[in-house]
């Protein structure tokens, strides 16, 4: 990463949010004064051939960020260089970070890396790739740091095994460089979201004439058009494919996923017609639109996404399923629009978790931008029919805990002899000075109770009875004692 | 002391916004910068969740950078709906690498738009290329101290000598230092930053000032050279060793006697020994990213630790001239060797260093912490140093209490 100090966060969200083991293999060349004066050639050229020998990968990328793109430097001309003294390929990664967002550049990037090593192979090898016998799939777009992209991926290859066919290749996350040139051995492709992939797929099926399935196998009923997509493409290829899938979809939709169950049941009853606001990603904005629409019987007043660029495709997916749609990456218009709508549950990013938290109106979390809650140890697939359950509940958790919030509301609080026994002194020999109390209100109120006993215990100790500041610092220090 | 200028991680000076938009209650940062910045933020801020935070992201894009729109009205139209959806008594604005690059006359706009909308800006140049981590504030702190009245409205003839601390604290640790001070008879008329912008502490030629962190240099300099202030000089109030050097460089200045300081530090180290005990003959590396690690590393000392190394993204010599000077008189007295100290510090290479000198508690940044746990070795990630309480004596345990939890846990 050619980048001033900082820029570099990326490695501190991987190692904190994915909880990864390994160092991310990721460095910053730092971009500071000198470099502004002297311009960055010899820092670049020698950090990658430093990197080269102390980790030896296959591959290096030279990134630039938003500043350092803005210095116009040829960075071309350092990758050329450093690529004639490193044993490992060097790419400069070919974004213009001004123009598209983190997914776009994403979806390039991988496309460019998929092209350089095929290309590479193929002026290499002249013999034509032979297709695997038993069908088989490439898997192309689960990535780091991707909203549940871990989970989708198992539950996919469950699915994919379940109907019969071969996992080839996943990519990028836990794929390789040197087995890219593998990947037109495989039937077809499955781009599970839109945002990365599609580029990648449009590569291999214009110069390797490889099909590729792009429906997004989410909710019941698109997981079943996907299925139903990979099951004509391998049959026009084999024609002796005879999986009995019409009895594996209506057996995994009436039996085996929960959802379709549950949105019959009578508690789902209750949630029909209630308002709800959607935002995200393309692919999981427009998805949980339909799936609430279509099979919980939910109203979605608005639907948007961030992905501006992908504002057609999105629109034409959420038509009809929605009474208005947003498409803006400003979060205080997605904030105006929630506070004027006033839906009884959102179903958005960490952003719209936040508005959610000041407006009190609950939120369940669909899409990036993450947070730590979005990387869960256990099981936690969007995507399959597994995906549906999980997905079902999120949907049930959110709503009824908002109801469960009026409720109590209605009914004053929680127990109510608790809250008079906490908040009445209970020794009225202790009085607490005016600064006192306002420093004991500027303390968090989870910790406010314990602070607050044990500066009057250590008050009566001194035989004191009036609480100052002074005396509660003095408590503070006395706790080791 | 080296410089490895290496390839090393620390967060973005913009980072500062997160802790000075609490302090300073009517102010309002406007960062200018790119996505970029804005995925730093959202990321970084996300984790405390702020509900109706006071800063905002003035996004550069392809037009702004190729001087297609007018960078002044964009600006002036961003700060006249700040000033009307949230009326604050100072707009902030803090330039970033890309504004450094593109050369944004920052300092240009801002008297004219402040002229216009009649609300005071300051500018502070947080960037990169420049500053690492905490020194953000220390930017904003230069910035700000152009601001500073220069008389009090009831200024007498006769001049005294007053005292100002500068330095961004929680206002109750902030107390707790103006106590101390009181205990020795000394006033302290003010801090920079105030809680409320109005506040700002007089400062002029009689003033002394005092720094209560160790990355706070340019604000030294500037108070130094613009103001004509006297700088204090003295290890920073970290731990009760530096706490009680702090305390008696300041009466000092002031010809006070400091009272019973070396009966109270004696009670603190009494107080802490059950932590203590833990860290006696363990080691420690610091990675180096909040530039607290000098005075952080002269505390574990005295407690018995073993420091291999402290890596640094800068060091200020002269300002942390006092710092560096206990840190070896602590280590003579302790009986240990000085620890190497290395500025910009290469991480790879800390690494292999690391993996050699095997020590029990390595102190590193968030993108370090959890590869090196995986390789067993015991992890403190240093960040939450720069958000835990730990300046004054009442704070010391916080200190230890998190330096301890990484070995109480096993």
């Amino acid at each position: 990463m050619h980048a001033p100090l900082g820029d570099d966060y990326f490695n501190v969200m991987r190692s904190m949010l994915e909880r990864e083991r390994d160092f991310t293999p990721v460095t910053a060349s730092i971009v500071d004064r000198h470099v502004l004066a002297r311009g960055s050639q010899e820092k670049v050229i020698e950090n990658i051939t430093r990197k080269d020998k102390e980790e030896n990968p296959d591959l290096i990328i030279l990134t630039p960020t938003c500043t350092s793109s803005i210095l116009q430097e040829d960075l071309q001309n350092f990758v050329n260089r450093a690529g004639l003294d490193s044993k490992s390929d060097v790419i400069l990664a070919d974004v213009n970070h001004y123009r598209v967002n983190e997914l776009q550049a994403a979806d390039r990037t991988l496309e460019q890396i998929i092209r350089f090593y095929l290309e590479k192979a193929r002026s290499q090898y002249n013999e034509p790739l032979r297709k695997t016998e038993k069908p088989s799939a490439n898997i192309l777009g689960i990535f780091t740091l991707g909203f549940h992209n871990q989970h989708d991926c198992r539950e996919l290859k469950r699915l994919l095994t379940d109907l019969g066919i071969v996992i080839n290749q996943i990519l990028p996350e836990g794929g390789s460089v040197t087995n890219i040139n593998e990947l037109p051995k495989a039937w077809f492709n499955l781009i599970p979201y839109r945002e990365v992939g599609l580029m990648a797929a449009n590569y291999l099926k214009n110069e390797y004439d490889m099909p590729y399935v792009a429906v997004t196998p989410m909710g019941l009923l698109d997981t079943e058009n996907c299925i139903r997509e990979i099951v004509d493409i391998v049959k026009s290829s084999d024609t002796s494919y005879n999986f009995d899938f019409e009895t594996y979809i209506d057996t995994q939709t009436r039996f085996i996923s929960q959802a379709a169950w549950f949105s019959r049941s009578i508690d789902c009853q209750n949630l029909t017609g209630k308002k709800a606001v959607v935002f995200g990603d393309a692919t999981h904005a427009a998805s949980i639109t339909k799936i609430l629409a279509r099979e919980m019987g939910i109203r979605v007043s608005c639907s948007g996404t961030y992905c501006k660029h992908d504002a057609d495709w999105f629109r034409e997916q959420v038509d009809g399923f929605c009474d208005e749609v947003l498409i803006t990456d400003d979060h205080t218009q997605v904030a105006d629009m929630i506070a004027r709508i006033e839906p009884a549950a959102i179903f958005g990013t960490q952003m719209e978790r936040h508005i959610g938290k000041r407006l009190d109106i609950p939120c369940g979390v669909i899409s990036a931008p993450v947070h730590i809650q979005n990387f869960p140890l256990g099981f936690r697939p969007f995507l399959g029919y597994e995906g549906t359950n999980q997905i079902s509940d999120l949907v049930y958790n959110s709503f009824t805990l908002g109801m469960e919030d009026h409720l109590l509301e209605i009914f004053g609080g929680h127990d109510t002899k608790e809250v008079i026994t906490k908040s009445l002194s209970t020794d009225s020999d202790l009085a607490w000075a005016p600064e006192a109390l306002t420093e004991l209100q500027r303390i968090p109120g989870f910790v406010r109770g314990k602070i607050k006993r044990n500066t009057e215990k250590f008050a009566r100790e001194k035989n004191c009875n009036l609480i100052t500041l002074e005396i509660m610092f003095a408590a503070k220090e006395a706790v080791g004692a | 002391f080296e410089c490895e200028t290496g390839n090393y991680h620390t967060f973005c000076p913009i980072s500062c916004v997160a802790w000075l938009y609490q302090k300073i209650e009517d102010s309002f940062f406007l960062v200018i910068g790119t996505k970029t910045c804005g995925y730093f933020l959202q990321n970084a801020l996300g984790v405390m969740i702020f509900a109706e935070p006071r800063y905002a992201m003035a996004e550069l894009e392809e037009a702004d950078i190729s001087a297609q729109l007018n960078d002044y009205k964009e600006l002036k139209r961003l700060c006249l709906q700040i000033k009307q959806d949230r009326n604050p008594s100072v707009i902030v604005w803090i330039g970033t690498c890309t504004t450094e690059i593109i050369k944004m006359d920052l300092e240009g706009m801002a008297p004219r738009l402040e002229a216009e909308i009649q609300t005071p800006i300051v500018v502070a140049r947080a960037n990169g290329l420049d500053y690492a981590f905490t020194q953000g504030e220390d930017t904003v702190l230069a910035a700000m101290v152009q601001r500073c009245p220069s008389n009090a409205p009831e200024q007498n003839q006769i001049e005294k000598k007053s005292l100002v601390l500068f330095g961004s604290l929680p206002t109750n640790v902030a107390t707790q230092l103006n106590l101390e001070l009181e205990r020795c008879g000394i006033q302290v008329a003010g801090w920079l930053p105030s809680q409320r912008y109005a506040d700002l502490p007089v400062l002029n030629q009689n003033v002394y000032v005092c720094g209560i962190n160790p990355f706070l240099s340019r604000t030294a300099t500037t108070l130094m050279r613009r103001r004509k202030c006297k700088l204090i000089s003295a290890p920073f109030p970290i731990g009760p060793d530096g706490t009680r050097a702090w305390l008696e460089k300041i009466c000092s200045v002031f010809n006070v006697a400091p009272i019973n300081l070396i009966e109270r530090e004696r009670l603190i180290w009494d107080s802490l020994e059950d932590y203590i005990a833990l860290l006696r003959g363990k080691s420690v590396f610091f990675m180096g990213d909040n530039l607290l690690e000098i005075s952080l590393a002269r505390f574990l000392v005295r407690c018995g630790m073993i420091v291999y190394e402290i890596g640094i993204p800068y060091l200020d010599k002269r300002f942390q001239s006092a710092e560096l000077q206990l840190l070896e008189k602590t280590c003579s007295e302790m009986n240990v060797a000085m620890p190497r100290i290395v500025e910009k510090p290469d991480n790879y290479n800390q690494i292999q260093r690391i993996r050699e000198l095997q020590p029990d508690l390595a102190i590193t940044g968030m993108a370090h912490a959890n590869p090196l746990e995986a390789r067993g070795i015991n992890t403190k990630w240093s960040v939450e140093f720069t958000f835990a309480q730990i300046h004054g004596f009442t704070n010391a345990r916080d200190i230890l209490e998190l330096v301890t939890r990484p070995l109480r846990r096993n």
